[in-house]
C-alpha cells in the first residue's frame, strides 16, 4: 500500500492530499492544469517539503511527522515532463551517472532495463541527437535504474507530437505488464489515462476528489469524468476466439463477449476496451433485425440529467457498469427509471492495446 | 630589447595574474554558488560590496589596502603579533589586492551562469541519488562551464592589467612588486618609447587573444546546449 497525508502550502496554493493507493499497477492523477498534480508528484520525491505528514511507500517510510527524508536517499524514479537528461553527458553518461550511484545493481538487472526501453542503440549518442520519444525513453531508463520504490512520471508525453507518442506508448504498456513497482502517473490526457490507468486518483483545487479503480471512477455518477461530453466506459476483457470470416474477434468480460474487428491479437491476451457514453442506446426489446452485434441485457441503475437535452444512464451488465449518454426524450420514451430491464446496444468500440 | 627589469617584470604580473585567479577560483565559486541559490533579503549588500571594485577608483581600494595591511592598520599590527612582517610592499600583498580588486570579474559570470543552470538538473540529480555535495560537482559545475572559462579570463587579465592598486600597495620594488602595467608607465616618463611600446604591444595582443579565446568557447558552447532545444 502507498499512504501519503501531505499538506504543502506554497504562495497561492495549498496541496493537501490524503490517499492510499495500491502498490503495484499504474495510478494515473488526473486533473486539470493547476490542480496540484506535479505539487504532488514532487512533494512524494521530496522534492517540496512539508512541515508535517505522513508517507509510506510500501514498507519504507519517508515522512513521519517532520522526520523527513531527503530526496537523493528516497529510492525514486522521477521523469520529468522534458526528460531534462543531462546537457553535459552523452545517453550513455547519463545513464552511468546512476549505475555509479547505486548500490548492488546486477548487470541482468541494467540489461533488462536497457532492453524494457530498447537503450542499447541510444547508447553511444550524445543527447541533442536524440528525438523527443528517444530523449523519454532514456529518461524512463536513467530513472529505473535507481532500483526504484515507485516510479513517477509526470506528464512524460505532454511535450511529444501524436507520432512520437505512439512511438512511447507500446513501451509504457510494457513498464505496465513487466514491473513489479508501483507506478504514479500524472496527466490531464483522457486518452493516456484509459490506456494506462489500473486505479485512478482525480485531483481538483490541490484536494484529492476521489480515487478508485479506474471504471469505477469513470462511471461514478458522483464523480465529474461521468458528466464531461466524452464520458467513457473503460473495459478489461480476453480474446477468446476469432471469427476468421469475417475478420473479427470474440472478448470476454466480465458481463459477457463483445465482437470487435480483429487486431491480430492472440488468443488468451488481456486486451482493453474504450465505449464512449455517446455509442450507447438502449431498447426495451431485444432487437433481432439490427446491424448492431454487441448487445447485452442490463439493468438500469440510476439516470441523471446531463445539461438541457440529455440524460446520462448508469447501467449494470451483470457486475459490470457501462455509461450511456441518451437524450432526454429517447429517456421519457422508454420510460426509463432504476431497475428496469433494458438491452444496452453498443454501436462503436475502441481497442485500446 | 626587453631589459632585465622588463623580463622580470613580466614574470611578476603572470605570476600574480595566476596566483590571483586560482584564489579567486577557489574562493569566487562557493561565493558565487551562494549568492545565486540564496533567497536572504541582504543579498543586495554582498553584491554591492563585491562590485565594488567595478566603480571605485582603484587608488582608493589601494589607499585602503594600505592602512588596513599596512605596519600600523589592523591586519598589520596582527600579523606583527604572530610574529610575522606587515605584507605591504611584498608580493604576498599584491596578491590580496588583486583578490579583492578582480573579485567582481570572477564572481559575476560564475553567478550568472549558476543561475542560468535553474533548478532543474540539481533536482534532478538529487532524484538520481546524488547527495548536495555530489551534486554540486557533478551537474552545477560542469553545466557552468561557460562560466568558469569566462572568469579564469577576465580574471587574469584584470589582475594583468591592473596599475592602481598595485602601485599603492606594492609600492613598484624592482624583482619583487614591480609589474608589467608599472614598467610601461616607468618607461614613458624616461621617454624610453620603444620599449613602452614593445610591452604594450605584447599586451594589447595576449588580451585580444584572449578575449577571442573566450567568445570562440562560448560560443561553441552555446551552440551545443542551444540546439538541444
Amino acid at each position: 500500500m502507498i499512504e501519503c497525508k501531505i499538506k504543502i502550502e506554497l504562495n497561492d496554493f495549498t496541496l493537501d492530499a490524503k490517499f492510499t493507493i495500491p502498490d503495484k499497477g499504474i495510478s494515473v492523477v488526473f486533473g486539470p492544469s493547476g490542480s496540484g498534480k506535479t505539487t504532488l508528484l514532487r512533494a512524494i520525491a521530496g522534492l517540496e517539503k512539508s512541515d508535517s505528514g505522513y508517507l509510506k511507500i510500501g514498507d519504507s517510510v519517508w515522512q513521519e511527522g517532520n522526520n523527513f527524508v531527503p530526496t537523493h536517499k528516497r529510492q525514486i524514479g522521477y521523469v520529468f515532463q522534458d526528460a531534462a537528461l543531462f546537457s553535459h553527458l552523452d545517453v550513455k553518461g547519463n545513464l552511468t551517472y546512476v549505475t555509479k550511484r547505486t548500490e548492488g545493481l546486477s548487470g541482468d538487472f541494467i540489461d533488462s532495463i536497457y532492453n524494457l526501453l530498447d537503450i542499447k542503440p541510444l547508447l553511444n549518442r550524445s543527447t541533442v541527437q536524440l528525438s523527443g520519444g528517444e530523449k523519454q525513453r532514456v529518461a524512463i531508463a536513467r530513472a529505473l535504474l535507481t532500483n526504484p520504490k515507485i516510479l513517477l512520471l509526470d506528464e512524460p508525453m505532454s511535450a511529444l507530437d501524436l507520432k512520437r507518442k505512439n512511438e512511447i506508448l507500446p513501451y509504457l504498456d510494457s513498464l505496465h505488464n513487466q514491473l513489479d513497482i508501483p507506478i504514479l502517473y500524472v496527466t490531464h490526457s483522457q486518452d493516456e489515462t484509459s490506456r494506462l490507468a489500473d486505479h485512478l486518483m482525480l485531483i481538483e483545487g490541490g484536494k484529492i476528489i476521489g480515487n478508485g479503480p479506474v471504471n469505477e471512477m469513470l462511471t461514478r455518477l458522483d464523480m465529474p469524468m461521468s458528466h464531461s461530453a466524452d464520458a467513457i466506459s473503460i473495459i478489461d476483457a480476453k480474446v477468446i476466439s476469432r471469427e476468421s470470416d469475417f475478420d473479427l474477434m470474440h472478448l470476454q468480460f466480465s458481463g459477457g463477449q463483445f465482437i470487435v474487428p480483429d487486431n491480430g491479437l492472440p488468443i488468451n491476451s488481456n486486451v482493453r476496451i474504450r465505449v464512449a457514453a455517446r455509442d450507447v442506446s438502449l431498447t426495451k426489446n431485444k432487437q433481432t433485425d439490427t446491424s448492431i452485434l454487441n448487445i447485452f441485457p442490463a439493468l438500469v441503475e440510476q439516470v441523471v440529467p446531463e445539461g438541457k437535452a440529455q440524460v446520462i444512464v448508469r447501467l449494470k451488465i451483470n457486475e459490470f457498469i457501462l455509461l450511456a449518454c441518451l437524450t432526454k426524450k429517447s429517456a421519457a420514451m422508454l420510460q426509463l427509471e432504476s431497475g428496469l430491464s433494458v438491452y444496452v446496444q453498443v454501436k462503436s468500440v475502441a481497442i485500446l492495446s | 630589447m626587453l631589459s632585465e627589469l622588463d623580463i622580470s617584470a613580466i614574470i611578476i604580473t603572470i605570476k600574480l595574474a595566476l596566483i590571483s585567479t586560482s584564489i579567486l577560483i577557489v574562493i569566487g565559486t562557493p561565493l558565487a554558488w551562494w549568492l545565486s541559490q540564496t533567497r536572504v533579503k541582504f543579498k543586495v549588500v554582498f553584491e554591492a560590496i563585491i562590485a565594488l571594485p567595478l566603480i571605485l577608483p582603484p587608488t582608493v581600494l589601494g589607499f585602503y589596502l594600505l592602512m588596513t595591511l599596512g605596519k600600523n592598520g589592523p591586519i598589520g599590527r596582527l600579523l606583527e603579533s604572530f610574529g610575522g612582517s606587515s605584507i605591504a610592499f611584498t608580493f604576498s600583498g599584491l596578491v590580496v589586492g588583486s583578490v579583492i580588486y578582480s573579485l567582481p570579474f570572477v564572481v559575476q559570470p560564475l553567478q550568472n551562469s549558476f543561475a542560468s543552470i535553474g533548478k532543474q538538473p540539481m533536482e534532478v540529480a538529487a532524484t538520481l541519488g546524488a547527495s548536495k555535495l555530489d551534486r554540486f560537482f557533478t551537474v552545477a559545475i560542469p553545466l557552468a562551464r561557460s562560466g568558469f572559462i569566462t572568469a579564469a579570463v577576465l580574471g587574469f587579465a584584470h589582475t594583468v592589467g591592473e596599475f592602481g592598486v598595485v602601485l599603492m600597495i606594492g609600492g613598484n620594488i624592482p624583482g619583487e612588486t614591480g609589474v608589467l602595467s608599472i614598467a610601461i608607465y616607468d618607461h614613458v616618463e624616461a621617454m624610453e618609447y620603444g620599449q613602452a611600446h614593445l610591452l604594450a604591444g605584447g599586451l594589447l595582443i595576449t588580451s585580444f587573444l584572449m578575449l577571442i579565446f573566450v567568445y570562440l568557447f562560448n560560443r561553441h558552447f552555446s551552440i551545443m546546449r542551444g540546439s538541444e532545444k
